[in-house]
Parts: structure tokens; sequence; C-alpha cells
């Protein structure tokens, strides 16, 4: 077995046998069904899709992913364990990816759980359900997202409290980015350009245009873009704490 | 075998570890003694590939820890202080794990495992949480943890501190035992390790190297080194007579317990002398010692002059 391998199936364990997975699995799936069938008027809009449910998507990760990814590297800077992990034969790159990729296996996993709603809108109706495997694809991309950001800022920090309050800062603010309240706010005090290209960088912008199922290669490249960029980022500040 | 070439690391201001060359062969037990804050675990870490040099550079079997990190990883075995290990594990997924990590191949991997689970006893533990075990035990985890591939190099951060006596003895058995062939370095504060263990010892304090030496050539810079000590309570030795000896250069005697101790003038041996002048004077003495010399002494005049210097 790779050494990323063995590093994937030790997080997967660990998210197992403490009661973070059990706490992540129960919450994420109350909210994902409350939110969808109480505040997303998934029944009074009279279509059998899952655009309510996975509208909720982004504000469900903003706070549930932050807990999940706050531990990654904190945990084990405070513990004193990350001098075991880092003078065993494994890279950082090795490190850093087997991290990112069980975290986001678990959260996949979450999201595959919510398959009760899926079938529930296929007994009310008929609805298109290569959207609804779009919008999951498009939902675990952005959990993906979320939990690179977490990952890198994991590595700044021993305090797994401030891990998770600087990714869901970083993540908020990649979600307000496009929303037009903010667009129009900032409209008549930045240059235009700059408005723009700041819509550009919203990942709910990316995210609601796979969600309605068009599968758009720019929006495929930009989730994979903002994993990369903010791993690499990570592996480069645990390399900086090598030298500092 | 581990060489380590004008070592240094800086926390901005502070030099932790100032041109360090030490070299430890195979066969060897090096012990890496020194004050607390010595900069002992700053060097082993950049040894073990944790830190980067700030400039120098270490090499484990020839393996550059600067160019060739991977290489020099898999040729160590590596317990950090405190010996870190993931807590919410059992004794067995951690072991498998770090077998797992290292690419143990499958039946060697669970030779390898059982040959180290029975060497540290830990069969009776491998289905418990690391977390709950006590600390001798936990650290008997991570010597498993660090010897699991069988290492030609073995690297180990103050693998004692904090046991009870027992536990000490035991984890020094096992130390002894993989010497032979191996090379070992350790670091620690405790003198008796050194006399227990160790067939050198380089000494640092500030980053610098103080000694290297075996620990018989520190004890022979001692001033106790050839003494002679006895107690012979209530007969009056008079301490006159003995000074007058041409062998000896001073004469002491212990405030707290009456014990008196000997000096010799440099080269002089002066057992005989002392107690063929005790038995002349009839002199009864419970016991007389030939003292060795002292590591503690030696170890705060090197330690405590570095400081003084600078």
């Amino acid at each position: 077995m790779s050494p990323m391998a063995a590093v994937v199936r030790r997080e997967l364990r660990s998210y197992f046998v403490t009661p973070v997975a059990y706490v992540f699995l129960v919450i994420f799936l109350a909210l994902a069904g409350i939110l969808t069938f109480y505040a997303g008027d998934f029944y009074e809009r009279g279509q059998a899709d899952l655009q309510p449910f996975f509208a909720m998507h982004p504000w469900l990760y903003l706070i549930l992913v932050p807990a999940v990814s706050m531990r990654l590297w904190a945990e084990e800077a405070k513990s004193g364990t990350q001098e075991l992990l880092l003078t065993l034969p494994v890279s950082l790159w090795q490190a850093m990816l087997g991290k990112f990729l069980a975290a986001w296996l678990f959260v996949g996993l979450a999201l595959a759980l919510t398959f009760p709603v899926w079938i529930t809108v296929n007994y009310l109706g008929t609805p298109d359900n290569g959207v609804i495997v779009a919008g999951y694809l498009g939902s675990w991309l952005m959990a993906g997202a979320f939990l690179a950001i977490g990952a890198c800022v994991s590595t700044l920090t021993r305090s797994q409290v401030v891990a998770f309050i600087l990714t869901a800062l970083v993540c908020v603010l990649l979600i307000l980015a496009g929303q037009a309240q903010v667009m129009d706010f900032f409209q008549g005090t930045l240059p235009r350009k700059l408005v723009n290209a700041a819509a550009h960088l919203s990942l709910l912008r990316h995210f609601e245009a796979i969600a309605r199922g068009v599968l758009d290669v720019r929006d495929l490249l930009y989730f994979v873009f903002t994993i990369v960029a903010w791993l690499v980022a990570g592996v480069l500040v645990l390399d900086l704490k090598r030298m500092r | 075998m581990i060489e380590t070439d004008q070592l240094t690391r800086c926390y901005g201001h502070l030099t932790a570890v100032d041109a360090l060359s030490i070299r430890a062969e195979p066969g060897q037990v090096l012990g890496l003694l020194g004050p607390n804050g010595a900069g002992k675990s700053t060097a082993m870490r950049m040894i073990a590939g944790f830190l980067a040099p700030t400039s120098g550079t270490a090499r484990v079997c020839g393996h550059d820890v600067r160019r060739e990190s991977l290489a020099a990883r898999r040729a160590l075995g590596y317990l950090p202080e405190g010996a870190p290990s993931y807590g919410e594990m059992t004794v067995r997924e951690f072991l498998v794990f770090i077998a797992r990590v290292r690419g143990l191949r499958e039946d060697h991997g669970r030779r390898r495992f059982d040959d180290v689970v029975g060497r540290l006893q830990l069969e009776t533990v491998l289905e418990q949480c690391i977390d709950t075990l006590s600390k001798g035990l936990r650290r008997r985890v991570g010597l498993a943890q660090a010897i699991l591939h069988d290492p030609p190099v073995l690297m180990l951060d103050e693998p004692t501190d904090g046991l009870d006596p027992n536990q000490k003895h035991a984890v020094r058995r096992l130390i002894d035992a993989m010497a032979r062939e191996r090379t070992i370095l350790i670091s620690t504060h405790l003198l008796e390790e050194v006399h227990a263990l160790c067939n050198r010892v380089v000494i640092i304090a500030q980053g610098k190297l103080l000694a290297d030496a075996t620990p018989a050539e520190l004890e022979a810079r001692s001033r106790y080194h050839g003494a002679v000590s006895f107690s012979a309570p209530g007969s009056g030795v008079s301490q006159e007579m003995l000074g007058r000896l041409p062998q000896v250069a001073g004469v002491e005697v212990d405030p707290l317990d009456g014990r008196i101790t000997v000096f010799p003038r440099p080269g002089e041996r002066i057992l005989e002398p002392v107690e063929r002048l005790l038995r002349e004077q009839g002199l009864e003495v419970s016991e007389i010692q030939l003292e060795r010399g002292r590591l503690d002494e030696v170890f705060r005049q090197i330690t405590l002059g570095a400081e003084a210097a600078a």
C-alpha cells in the first residue's frame, strides 16, 4: 500500500472511532432535511426537482465543512503527532493529499446518505435525474473546495477554533462574492472590472451553474483549480514551517 | 551511520544549534548530552527531517537529509520527544498504520510486527486505545513504532524521560540489545543513562559541541578521578597527616556526614598509601572507596564553563 493510501485509511478510521463522524452525519442529514422541506419551499413550489435542496448546501457546508477540516493539521501540530507523521517516509504532498481525500470521501458519504430526498422526489413526480446527478456532483465539488481551504488554513495554526473561524470566513467571502446585493454594493465604489472579476471567483455562481444541470468545463475547472491551489498553498505553509 | 556536518539552526536571532559536527558509527550508542534547551531536540529534528537546517547538513546512512530526505527517513527509526502517537487508535491499528506507511510487505510486516510486539511486551495491550495506556506503555509503543522496520539507524529523543526506575531499566536493556550492528543516537540529560548505555558521549550546550569522548574519558577529567573516600566515624583521623603524604593534593571533609575524601596529585595513585597510613595509625574505617570520577561534576564544569564564557 502506498504511504498516501495508508494516510487516507488512518484518517477515515479516525473519523469513525471518535464521535466526530456520527455528530457530523446526524447534524448534516437533519439540517439538510429540515432546510429543504421547511425553509426551501420544497412542496409549495410544486416542481419535482431538488433545487431547494441544493440551494441550501453552500450554507450548510459553511458551518459543517470547517468543523471537519479544522482538525486536519491543527490537531497534529498540537498533539505532536505531526513530528511523527512528517518524519515517516511520506512526502508533504502525500500527507496533505491523503488527509484531504479522506475528508472529501467522508463528506461524500454524508452527501450520499441524503438519498432519501432523491427517492422522495422521484416518488412524488418525474424529475430530471440527470440534473440531480449534476447537482450532487456540484455539491461534492463545492465541499471539496471548502475542505481544501480548510486544510490549508489548518496548517497555519495549532488552534482548531482559529482554524474553524478562519475557514468559515474565507468560505463566506467566496460565497458572497457573486451575490447580487454584494455586487450592487461595490458597483459604485470599485471599478467595474474588479467587481466582475470578483464575481467570477464566486463559488456560488459556479455551483449554481452545475446544479442547474449545465456541465460547463469552466465551472468544473474552477473547482479543480480552487482545490489544487489551496492544497498547494497548504503544502507550501508546511514546508515554510520546516524552514522557519 | 549518522553524520552531521556544520549543522546549524537559527530561530530568528537565536542560534539553537551552532555548527554541530558529530558522527556515530554502527555498533555505537552515542549519547547526546546537554542541559535543557541545549539544542538536542532541534539537532535530532533536523536529522529526522522534521526541521530544515539553516545551514550545514546531516547524513543518515549516507543519504543527505536535505536532498534525499525520503531515503534518509526510510533508513531511520525515530522516537520524537514525548513519544507522540495517535491516541484514538489501538496499539495494533497504530503499528499496522506505521507498517503500511513504511511500505512493509504483508508477510514481512507481520513478522516484524510479531517480533516488535514480543520485544516490547505489548501483547496484552494490543487492542487498547493508546490514550488509555500508562506513560511507560505509551513510551514502549513509541519505541515499537521506531524499530518496526528494523532500521539500521535509530534515534531516540529522551527515551526514558518520565519513566519509573523499572521501566527505565527495561528500556535500557532493550536499547542495549539492539545496539549491535546498529547506529543509535540517544539524547538525554540523565547522567546515569550515559553510564548505563552509551559508549560515546557528545556534550552540547547552547547549540555548541563542547566535548566528544567516551564516558571513561569524561570521568578522568573529574577532580574526583582516582580520589579515595572513606568514613571513619569518631576516629579523629587527622587531615593533616593525610595531607602530608607526598602523593596527596588535598583533603576534604563532608560537613554533613563527615566522609573524608582524599584527592591525588595528577598521575598519582593514592589508594595504597592512604590505606597503609590508616593501618599504621590503627584507625578503623568502615569502608573505603576509590572514585572513578563524577560525570555530574564534569558535566557541570563543561556546560557552566560554556555559559560563563558566552
